[in-house]
């Protein structure tokens, strides 16, 4: 089988994200890679080095340059001509392009896969992971999201694929990038971070959280997580969220800091190495799921905690 | 200009699924279903868009069973206008519905198809980006905010590195993200209401769709338990077992 696997990328850098989709790919047949952006030959360079690709193929056109879904899904399907599955990351980027490309290739995609069981049958979670199915496609061809924190990185370097330019197909003159607010931040991304210290309701306000959570997580060289209620009440942005509908992690150590653990926010953490909860209340959900508990006013337990490390 | 609003009955989003001893499923029987809460808040922007004047009507279609009457209802009490119910007991896969929206959608002829981003059952986030391609209109996919103006509209995204904005032509595909607004309670006058506003039944057939599912489940099964550990008594010790850990 010959894959074809979306890189995630700003144009510059190819992101993490991509080496766990090249390993899932490695494991359905052959990998080839797409680059679409726009001045991004860069990113073609590292891509080609990721060990045991076969090909990288370059689409450099302004039209790729933010990935806009309309005018990547004809490139996709283009390419797919010559492929059996599609391979992306369930980033933002690949859930808003694969199934794109999956309509229009009457295929029905197969999202957020675990692992590859058969050439064709794959595991993937349902209600926010309090089930694992297994399914099948019947299709001809493949359109996959794979999740990250499921697969190994792939080597990102010790390949010498070939980069092989792709004609454009152009702008589908129906949408057009107005801007973007990208957190800029010195920590360390939640989706590669080791250390992912969280913070939830329990701290008031923005302001505390700033104060309670971020001192830890700079000790600790950790990134910065959030339930959804924490970021629904304004205390951090979007990016934050850790859970079904937000980011999906699996840091070494995830230390959940005033968070009760509703099963959405557990579907998005539940698969870190080790799981450290402070919470007041002994009776919270996260309990049942920490390695390491401590029953804790926050506002206490936490400064020393950063204190004392 | 209209809006088309799909909704689909999904399990109640408070209740924990309980996976079938037997591996085909999760047993639904007996558990509260509701609108799946995505569909909820594309159901209030519609609305808001229409009390803003940027739409005249709304119309809420689900693909389901008999029962997803209770959802249709529940979104013309919320302030839709009419409904239609595709109704079918199998189970629609995401490909299948965006094809049957895409029926539909060609008799209403909505000017915008607002949508949930993902269904809590089975977690696809598909449906929405599959009928913007059937249908060759550009998606707005994970929203947080929803501008119409004239004759396009500005969607603002949640993504990975934090929000992105985009300007579509109409008519377009809106899916929405958690924080796109706060879904209102629908009063017991609307809700009486409701119950006089006209809602149609279709079935997949009478759209000519083929709705056989492409992916077989071969079985479903409870994901590893993750056991409880221990709980320390103070600082000073989680600071130990961190240490012993090699975390700083």
């Amino acid at each position: 089988m010959k894959t074809l696997v979306w890189v995630e990328h700003d144009n510059s850098n190819m992101a993490d994200a991509t080496l766990a989709a090249v390993t899932a790919a490695s494991k359905l047949g052959e990998v080839h890679l797409l680059v679409a952006g726009s001045g991004c030959r860069a990113v073609a360079e590292q891509a080609a080095g990721i060990a045991g690709v076969g090909k990288v193929h370059l689409a450099d056109d302004a039209v790729y340059a933010n990935a806009l879904a309309e005018n990547v899904a004809p490139l996709v399907v283009g390419l797919m001509a010559d492929h059996d599955a599609f391979v992306c990351p369930a980033t933002t980027n690949g859930k808003n392009i694969a199934p794109r490309v999956a309509a229009l290739l009457d295929v029905m995609q197969i999202s957020d896969i675990l692992s590859v069981e058969g050439e064709k049958t794959f595991t993937r979670p349902i209600y926010a992971g309090n089930a694992i199915a297994t399914v099948e496609s019947t299709d001809a061809k493949l359109v996959i999201t794979v999740r990250g924190t499921a697969f190994d990185k792939a080597e990102p370097t010790g390949g010498s694929a070939a980069i092989e330019d792709v004609a454009s197909t152009g702008d589908a003159g129906k949408s057009s990038f107005v801007g973007a607010e990208i957190a800029e931040s010195e920590r360390p991304e939640l989706t590669s971070a080791k250390i992912i210290v969280s913070g939830g309701r329990a701290l008031k306000d923005s302001e505390t959280f700033e104060q309670v959570i971020m001192p830890l997580a700079d000790k600790l060289g950790a990134g910065v997580g959030a339930s959804r209620a924490a970021v629904d009440a304004g205390y951090v942005p979007n990016d934050y969220q850790v859970g079904q509908t937000g980011k999906i992690v699996a840091p070494e150590v995830y230390i959940a800091i005033g968070i009760s653990g509703a099963i959405q926010h557990l579907a998005g953490m539940k698969d870190s190495k080790t799981i450290i909860a402070i919470n007041k209340d002994e009776d919270a959900p996260i309990f049942q799921v920490a390695d390491i508990g401590l029953v804790a006013d926050l506002y206490k337990a936490v400064p020393e905690l950063t204190e004392k490390l | 200009m209209k809006a088309l609003v799909p909704v689909k009955r999904v399990i109640d989003y408070n209740v924990k699924p309980r996976v079938k001893a037997d591996g085909t499923g999760v047993d639904l029987a007996n558990v509260k279903m509701s609108m799946n809460p995505f569909d909820e808040i594309a159901v209030e922007e519609a609305i808001r868009l229409k009390e803003a004047g940027k739409i005249e009507e709304i119309v809420a279609v689900s693909v389901g069973p008999a029962k997803a009457q209770e959802t249709l209802r529940t979104a013309l009490a919320m302030g839709a206008d009419s409904a239609i119910l595709v109704e079918t007991d199998e189970d629609v896969e995401p490909l299948a519905v965006a094809k049957i929206l895409k029926a539909v959608a060609a008799e209403i002829e909505p000017g915008l198809v607002i949508l949930g981003k993902q269904a809590i059952d089975d977690d696809s986030n598909q449906t929405g980006q599959m009928l913007a391609a059937l249908m060759d209109l550009p998606q707005g996919t994970f929203a947080s905010k929803v501008v119409v103006e004239g004759d396009h509209v500005t969607v603002t995204r949640e993504v990975d590195g934090g929000l992105e904005t985009v300007k579509l032509s109409l008519p377009a595909i809106v899916t929405t993200d958690l924080r796109l607004n706060e879904p209102r309670y629908a009063s017991l006058p609307n809700i009486m209401k409701a119950k006089k506003k006209p809602l149609e039944t279709k079935t997949p057939a009478d759209y000519g769709i083929d709705i056989t599912p492409r992916l077989k489940t071969t079985n479903v099964s409870e994901p590893p338990v993750r056991q409880a550990g221990v709980k320390v008594a103070d600082v000073d010790e989680l600071v130990a077992k961190l240490k012993a850990m090699g975390v700083a």
